[in-house]
């Protein structure tokens, strides 16, 4: 196969952090190259040193046969090089359109914009990705998935000839997931190198050709053919140690009934839901992309307001109508939007994980106690082994992954009784998650409910006592755990209406 | 190879270092230089009487540039500080004038701003309306007020009692700079060790996550702009008191010079950070220059030049500063 992306010896160092101290692969027209390695590894930095975001320190980048130096990301589309980044860069005030063109629009003689062949641009692209959406529609009134697909569909436009995906489907449903694995495929037979990062190991053999296992900013191997590796062997070189069933999944005891919801409708939940769980238990939510579990959890934590419904704790009646009702009663929110609703980008990692959970280690009501501050800072970069150099650092320079273990570590500070996860491991590594899992495990045994959303059916099913499934804002099904069934979620999770939409796009795939 | 990574490391910190020291203290060189020069060329610059007179005219815009950083901090702005002087120093006087009362007048003229502040934070909280816009409408109503209480005319207060808030010395010093700087120890201590502080960059840093943290942001929003209505009008005040009267007019573009210093000094206009020894410096740099060109009588238009010509650099510095950090 014809060598058409080289990187040699590529370093690339930040003030304090040496993010890449020597990258070294080859990647071929119509490969897939899967890149995995833990949280801070370097992959992101990688792929931004490659589209001419970040400059290299040193090292060379080879780009079909000729070296090339990438100055600039405009440099980078020049040289046929698309990336889609692990965070999303859209504008949420403009049109699905707009955004898709942004840089590039088609413009009339008069130097006008030409709406008519913008909207038409757009809308065959969206055909490409297999998205059925009006491209006059604002990004923000899309959910995150669809968003995500915007970001691919954008990246494809200029028909680069290099693609690299930076954990594409951490915000995807499988729906989507399978749609873009067969997006990728029609790239990969146009020809196309494509690098592939994932944190999800099944996803790396469903679509990778070659994985490069990456650690502490080196490659430590390249597995040329997926049918000479296996998963296990993967974790043991990225993590340096075995792990045998990430999940390890163990019964433990579960107590009375402590929170019950009634009726609960508003934004995104049309009928009435109720449901309640147990102390100890971990109570997953399963759906697919707008069934509503954000919604109904942002709902529960009076992150929106809710139309009708009544909360009951520990067999008490309460009300909660803004976030701080919640917490002040014992329920901690983990949001599933790490970047709008989560970190505070411009403070430093200590102040992101004392946030919240600071006010109850007050001196005088008032001021800052500042042992305490440092103190619980270090003991979750240390539980949870969040890469920084000190906890000093902007959350902003931090990976993405360890962005995530910053805002876990925001609830696990506070003294919750419920905690509600959405998305609790997205973007994390192997390793780590097995450790979230545990801790998920003892918090329970210490007598807290977790409630726990996640588009991941292989976590659901590997951590929930019981699995809720949600269908278009409603709860479908409660399954026990000895009930659980991959097929039988998925029917469940299945709107009739999309059952034969999903069967056309296969045909139309193949 | 792995030498030579060692030494990148180093040098890497070095220059971080280095970097870090010219991010935090760069205005502080700018004005040590500035302040040398000054002292060099200008005659009479160095002297007991100017440096006093320096003081008194930079301790104004300093007592509200510790509330206005907070407002910054918060990813807010408010324009409607230097009105609020305007109408609590006329208030003050009028009362004074009618009831013979100083502390009255006094207490009266700072409610007065803080009922201002009071209403700008719970329209911007509650309402939801954009802090620009809401304080840009609120300062044109209560420049209106500020005329109405004065019938439109300077009111001369006949109370000497009044006089020694802003006149009066203590060790030598006038009392505006002991208020000044006991106001920027105070708040020092607010935005660095409460949560108060820690609550108000959270909120400038992303409002929806310090929401969704159970930051109570509203209430904070309010008490931010309050305590801006309360300091203004107390700026106000003691304005009134060294100028022996109140002036409906008085002030007009203090609030762009109030947000230049504390930009200057390295507050971010997007809210998040807030250096507040940055503010000092760039409080005393605006005063330094203002002061000096009084000093070579420069005339009052072409200083309106230079002023807008520091607040663009101002703007300018805080935006090379944003996009370094982001390479
Ligand atoms: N702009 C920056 N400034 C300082 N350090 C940075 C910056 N960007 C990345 N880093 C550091 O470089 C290292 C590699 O980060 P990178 O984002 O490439 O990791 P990653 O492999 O993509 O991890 P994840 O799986 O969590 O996304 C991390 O230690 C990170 O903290
Ligand atoms: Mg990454």
């Amino acid at each position: 196969m014809e060598q058409v992306l080289e990187f040699a010896s590529v370093c690339k160092s930040f003030p304090g952090v040496q993010a890449l101290s020597d990258i070294s692969m080859q990647v071929c027209r119509g490969e897939v190259r899967g890149l995995i390695g833990e949280n801070g590894a370097g992959k992101s930095t990688l792929l931004k040193v490659l589209s001419g975001a970040y400059q290299p320190t040193s090292g060379r980048i080879t780009i079909a046969g000729k070296e090339r130096e990438i100055l600039s990301t405009r440099d980078g589309l020049e040289a046929g090089i698309a990336v889609i980044y692990q965070e999303l860069y859209l504008v949420p005030e403009m049109t699905v359109a707009e955004n898709l063109l942004l840089g590039h629009m088609p413009t009339r003689r008069s130097g006008l914009i030409d709406v008519q062949k913008m909207y038409d641009t757009a809308k065959a692209q969206l055909t490409y990705i297999l998205e059925d959406i009006d491209p006059n529609t604002k990004i923000k009134e899309l959910p995150i998935a669809q968003r995500q697909m915007i970001e691919i569909a954008k990246a494809l436009l200029h028909n680069a000839s290099i693609i690299a995906f930076d954990e594409p489907t951490s915000s995807l449903s499988d729906k989507e997931t399978q749609r873009l694995f067969k997006i990728i495929a029609a790239l990969r037979d146009e020809g196309k190198a494509i690098i592939y990062v994932s944190h999800r190991m099944e996803e790396l053999f469903e679509v990778c050709d070659s994985v490069t296992v990456f650690r502490d900013g080196k490659t430590i191997e390249t597995f040329r053919e997926m049918a000479a590796v296996t998963p296990d062997m993967l974790v043991q070189r990225m993590v340096g140690r075995d792990i045998k069933d990430i999940y390890h999944y163990y019964a433990r005891p579960i107590g009375e009934e402590v929170l019950k919801l009634e009726g609960f409708t508003g934004p995104g939940v049309p009928t009435p839901v109720s449901f309640s769980a147990k102390r100890g238990e971990i109570l997953g939510f399963f759906g697919l992309v707008g069934a509503g579990r954000t919604e109904l959890m942002k709902l529960l934590f009076g992150a929106e307001k809710k139309h009708t419904g009544r909360i009951h704790l520990n067999g008490k009646e309460v009300v909660i109508n803004a976030p701080m009702d919640a917490i002040e009663l014992g329920i901690a929110f983990l949001p599933e939007d790490r970047k709008n609703e989560g970190i505070i980008p411009i403070r430093s990692v200590e102040e992101n994980i004392n946030l919240s959970a600071r006010r109850k280690h007050v001196k005088g009501k008032f001021f800052l106690d500042v042992r305490w501050e440092a103190q619980n800072a270090l003991e979750f970069i240390k539980k949870l082994s969040i890469k920084t150099p000190s906890k000093d650092q902007l959350i902003m320079n931090l990976s993405g992954g360890n962005q995530q273990k910053v805002i876990l570590a925001r609830w696990l500070s506070e003294k919750t009784s419920i905690i509600v996860m959405d998305e609790p491991t997205r973007g994390i590594d192997v390793g780590t998650k097995n450790e979230i899992y545990s801790l998920m495990y003892k918090l329970t045994e210490e007598g807290k409910t977790i409630l726990c959303v996640s588009s991941e059916l292989p976590e659901i099913m590997g951590i929930s006592d019981r699995v809720a499934v949600m269908r278009d804002g409603c709860i479908v099904d409660i399954l026990q755990r000895d009930q659980l069934d991959k097929e039988r979620i998925l029917t469940l999770a299945l709107p009739d209406r999309h059952k034969s939409t999903i069967h056309n796009s296969n045909e139309r795939g193949e | 190879m792995k030498g030579v990574n060692k030494t990148m490391i180093n040098v890497g910190a070095l220059t971080a270092k280095s970097k870090r020291l010219w991010d935090t203290s760069s205005m502080f060189i700018i004005f040590i230089i500035l302040f040398i020069m000054l002292s060099l060329f200008v005659p009479y610059f160095l002297t007991v009487r100017n440096m006093i007179g320096l003081g008194l005219s930079v301790s104004m815009v300093g007592m509200v540039a510790c509330t206005m950083l907070f407002c910054l901090a918060s990813g807010d702005f408010d324009l409607s500080v230097e009105n609020i002087v305007a109408f609590s120093g006329v208030t003050a006087a009028a009362v004074i004038n009618s009831t013979g009362n100083v502390t009255l007048g006094i207490i009266i003229g700072m409610i007065a701003g803080g009922m201002i502040g009071l209403f700008n934070g719970l329209i911007i909280a509650k309402a939801g309306i954009n802090a620009l816009i809401t304080t840009l409408a609120m300062s044109q109503i209560v420049r209106g007020l500020a005329f109405i209480v004065s019938g439109g005319q300077a009111q001369s207060i006949g109370n000497a009692g009044f006089f020694g808030l802003g006149n009066g010395l203590f060790l030598g010093v006038p009392n505006p700079i002991w208020i000044t700087a006991i106001c920027f120890v105070i708040f020092t201590v607010l935005i660095k060790s409460t949560t108060y502080g820690k609550n108000t960059l959270a909120i400038g840093g992303n409002q929806e996550a310090a929401r969704l943290a159970g930051i109570h942001v509203d209430r904070i929003k309010i008490i931010i702009f309050t305590m801006q209505g309360f300091m203004a009008g107390f700026a106000g005040v003691v304005l009134a008191s060294r100028m022996t009267s109140g002036q409906p007019n008085t002030s007009q573009g203090f609030s762009l010079d109030v947000i230049s210093a504390c930009v200057l000094g390295g507050v971010s206009l997007s809210g998040g950070v807030a250096p507040i020894m940055g503010a000092i410096v760039g409080v005393l740099i605006m005063g330094t220059v203002q002061n000096a060109m009084n000093l070579m009588n420069i005339p009052t238009f072409y200083q309106y030049i230079v002023r807008g010509a520091i607040l663009l650099m101002a703007v300018m510095i805080d935006q090379f500063k944003q996009s370094n950090k982001k390479a």
